[in-house]
């Protein structure tokens, strides 16, 4: 490392230790750079591909309320995902390249949404547990140091409480509508339990990128904590709803007033996050299509634009 | 599904985006979006950012005409407008005697 950089490494561990914002023309270590691409990329893709679990479900929704919350819920996502892949562009890195990772199947994106959504009962559980585990982890990382990034979180978040609202009411209607009802929502809760818990990544012990991101304040909690903070929100949650927690090892720590769960099957999360998930390839698979198919949009508005261009006008 | 993707496409132009989100706001930065031209601009811009009303007016401009100060300049750049103290009101000090203050 040269002395010029070691200077400009040290000037850039004082302004993160002084609670500064990082803008995108200021100077940064090259793997600050690094990991933010990754993160924010992985966290954009999530958006996209979490669109497709529910999109499954718009044409059955059970009536016309909920398709418009259904509807209202995945155009935001799209939009949550516009917000951080352009984030993610001030970084130095394009949308090609970053669409091109995700179609080759060579970037990750939240492993929760490799299991399929088999009842509508799965519509409610994505917005309580999924949305809610999401809120938990965002609203953490929108103090982070970096700019774009923290700004695109802020604006996320205020979008974000109405997924859960929406999802909490549908589950509680079923549960309310009886005993069918109900089996229905416990069926789906035992689904999503333990994937949901996956989502705030491996133990803080085994997480290889947390201590640099950590120091640098791209991340300000452990995983650990943050699940911790979902579990004692959520048992108490569904407790007061009579629904059992599909965890026999589950226990109430009366020490640090807690829950304190089994073990997570980590082989499952890495077989998941590795392209072995029930729904990897069917995601990848419509996704790609997805692309593929607006090609035509895409050129069609480039030939107006261009049209227009040549009638030395501008198109407003 | 691991060939590489077969259609690599050129993005759209950057756009940046300033919404005023109230009476008598300023139009402040939003984010930035990608369309082909000004008028799908204003279409992107109003779907990403205004799904949820409470926006008066939007602005869009291309993100290569704008201009802004260096980072690394920062310090000598706003230089001048740091130590003039005399353009604060708290420079200025004076006694009244109270029932002055008190006349319409």
């Amino acid at each position: 490392m040269s002395e010029n950089t070691a200077m400009l490494e040290e000037q850039f561990r004082r302004r993160i230790a002084g609670g500064e914002t990082i803008e995108p023309n200021d100077w940064m270590p090259d793997k600050y750079r690094s990991q933010l691409k990754r993160l924010i990329s992985q966290h954009a893709h999530s958006e996209i591909i979490g669109m497709l679990p529910e999109g499954n479900w718009i044409t059955r929704a059970p009536s016309l309320r909920r398709k418009l919350a259904l509807l209202a819920k995945v155009q935001d996502e799209a939009g949550h995902g516009h917000y951080l892949y352009s984030a993610a562009e001030t970084l130095g890195i394009s949308r090609e390249e970053m669409f091109d990772q995700l179609h080759a199947g060579k970037a990750k994106y939240s492993s929760i949404f490799n299991y399929p959504t088999l009842s509508w009962a799965d519509m409610g559980m994505i917005g309580w547990l999924v949305d809610g585990a999401a809120i938990i982890n965002q609203t953490t990382m929108a103090k982070c140091s970096y700019g774009p990034y923290s700004r695109a979180l802020l604006r996320i978040c205020k979008e974000e409480n109405f997924h859960k609202k929406q999802g909490m009411e549908v589950i509680a209607m079923l549960i309310a509508s009886g005993p069918k009802g109900k089996a229905m929502v416990q069926e789906s809760f035992d689904r999503f339990w333990w994937p949901t818990l996956m989502m705030f990544g491996p133990h803080d012990a085994e997480s290889p990128n947390s201590p640099d991101m950590l120091k640098w304040k791209i991340k300000l909690k452990g995983n650990d904590e943050l699940r911790q903070r979902f579990i004692d929100m959520t048992v108490e949650q569904a407790h007061a709803w009579g629904l059992t927690i599909p965890d026999p090892h589950l226990k109430f720590n009366e020490q640090t007033r807690s829950w304190e769960t089994g073990e997570i099957d980590w082989k499952e999360f890495q077989a998941v996050i590795n392209g072995n998930g029930p729904c990897n390839h069917e995601r990848m698979e419509a996704r790609r299509n997805a692309h593929d198919n607006g090609a035509w949009v895409r050129d069609a508005a480039r030939a107006y634009e261009a049209k227009h261009r040549r009638n030395g006008g501008t198109t407003v | 599904m691991n060939a590489p993707h077969q259609q690599p496409d050129d993005q759209w132009d950057l756009w940046e985006v300033f919404l005023q989100e109230g009476e008598n706001e300023p139009h402040t930065h939003a984010g930035s979006i990608r369309a082909a031209d000004a008028e799908n601009a204003l279409q992107n811009a109003r779907d990403v950012f205004s799904r949820r009303g409470a926006v008066k007016n939007l602005w869009i401009v291309r993100s290569r005409d704008i201009v802004a100060t260096v980072p690394g300049d920062t310090a000598s750049f706003f230089e001048p407008g740091s130590d003039k103290v005399y353009r604060h009101p708290q420079f200025y000090r004076f006694t009244l005697a109270d029932e002055l203050w008190k006349k319409p």
